[in-house]
């Protein structure tokens, strides 16, 4: 059995962050759970809050008119889910789903940004961090664009 | 070099767009002397249209038809994947290098393939699940496009029901109520139950995704002397007389399809060849 102050330590985009900054990481931060199904939020909706997968998959869905909804993209244990909370206007861009039972750490957004602004070397470590969740979902989805499952078509 | 009439005997549809057609020697043509290897490709012809190179996708062993999964891409893979049962093919072959079945056994094994490469790598599979006890980790990793483009799902789900074999699938997109994985192929290495280094890996797809593949196997710790890729290239003759399959300094038909990693990384990344 994990504490919650473990839990953060050990996860990937905390990784190598001061007990001090891992302190005031944890104290934004509370267990929560999802059943299968369950929207965690929804497009257009306020960005306050982030999520650690801690168990389960998380999927991230676009809904157009006429066309049903979308998964883009699924979160797996130890990455993250939500960066809207670091940027303005602070609001979702995805519907956020859980894909079975899910065992995640909420963090209150708006609260580490206060903390953020208190202490501008914690929120320059976090917007790096972020920043490189972003690029690594970007880069991903730049590749899926050449559709490597395509194939050259001859024959 | 001529082709050996083979009657259909069975068409089966795989996805929207991809056929698996069985095929046994008309009597009076003799029969097909040497069945394909794990890897190894026959010619198939449609008979006033042209003819194509396709993989096994069927056991080498034992005497049932040849299996052959095909992707209706262009006008011959259209032909071949409208001929009814009863209909007749032309099948040359076998041709070509075959996995390294004997070489990767004794250690882990990880499969990975990106939407029709499961065809090729099916032989492997089938053949490291038969010979289990010579494997350590076997985990077979398979890309697509989305749910409706993976093959042989009812064969993935009996793999996966094994508590011997780690099969995880992604997809590049899906309708809501997947409950699989959604991103590259790629994402799903990190996570694979393999001893990287005492793994081999064999990777079958598009070059594209081959090469994002072999990144991150050796990423991962996967020696890239371990690893080998079955490569397409537009053969013709597949004896290495005419050359249109030349890549570099190879013949994929005569020297391939199935290569070591390391001999056509440089070659896969190379914008004109």
């Amino acid at each position: 059995m994990h504490t919650l102050d473990e839990l953060i330590a050990d996860a990937p985009v905390f990784a190598a962050l001061g007990p001090g900054d891992l302190a005031l990481i944890a104290g934004c931060a509370q267990n929560v759970g999802f059943e299968d199904g369950e929207l965690i939020f929804r497009e257009g909706e306020p960005a306050d809050t982030f999520y650690l997968v801690r168990r389960g998959r998380v999927s991230l869905e676009l809904h157009a008119p006429g066309r049903g909804g979308l998964v883009i993209d699924t979160i797996e244990p130890g990455e993250v889910v939500g960066w809207s909370w670091l940027f303005e206007p602070y609001v979702w861009h995805f519907d956020a789903r859980a894909t079975g039972p899910l065992r995640a750490i909420a963090f209150d957004g708006a609260c580490l940004r206060g903390k953020c602004e208190d202490d501008k070397e914690l929120g320059y470590e976090l917007m790096k961090r972020f920043a490189q969740v972003m690029i690594d979902r970007l880069q991903h989805a730049r590749v899926r664009l050449l559709d490597v499952y395509g194939g050259v078509g001859v024959g | 070099m001529t082709p050996v009439p083979h009657r259909v005997v069975s068409r089966g549809q795989e996805t929207a767009d991809t056929w698996t057609l069985e095929l046994e020697p008309l009597g009076a043509s003799g029969t097909h002397g040497i069945r394909p290897r794990a890897g190894q490709f026959d010619m198939l012809y449609a008979f006033g249209v042209g003819e194509v190179p396709i993989s096994t996708s069927g056991d080498h062993d034992g005497d049932g038809p040849l299996t052959h999964t095909i992707r209706a891409v262009g006008a011959v893979t259209k032909a071949l994947c409208a001929l009814e049962p009863g209909a007749v093919a032309g099948v040359r072959g076998p041709f070509g290098t075959e996995w390294p079945l004997a070489e990767t056994a004794g250690g882990d094994l990880v499969v990975v393939a990106g939407g029709i490469g499961l065809a090729p790598l099916r032989p492997a599979v089938r053949h490291a699940l038969s010979h289990r006890d010579e494997y350590g980790a076997v985990s077979v990793l398979v890309g697509a496009r989305t749910p409706q483009d993976l093959l042989f799902v009812p064969e993935l789900e009996g793999w996966r029901s094994r508590l011997d074999v780690e099969v995880d699938v992604a997809v590049d997109a899906a309708a809501a109520g997947w409950h699989g994985r959604v991103g590259l192929v790629t994402t799903l290495i990190p996570g694979a139950v393999i001893e990287p280094a005492r793994a081999s890996a064999l990777v079958c797809g598009p070059e594209v995704m081959m090469t994002f593949v072999v990144r991150a196997l050796v990423e991962r710790g996967v020696p890239l002397e371990r690893i080998w890729v079955s490569m397409e290239r537009n053969m013709r003759c597949a004896v290495g007389h005419c050359g249109h399959c030349q890549l570099g300094p190879t013949l994929i038909c005569r020297d391939g399809a199935v290569f070591p990693a390391a001999a056509m990384t440089r070659l896969m990344e190379v914008r004109e060849l």
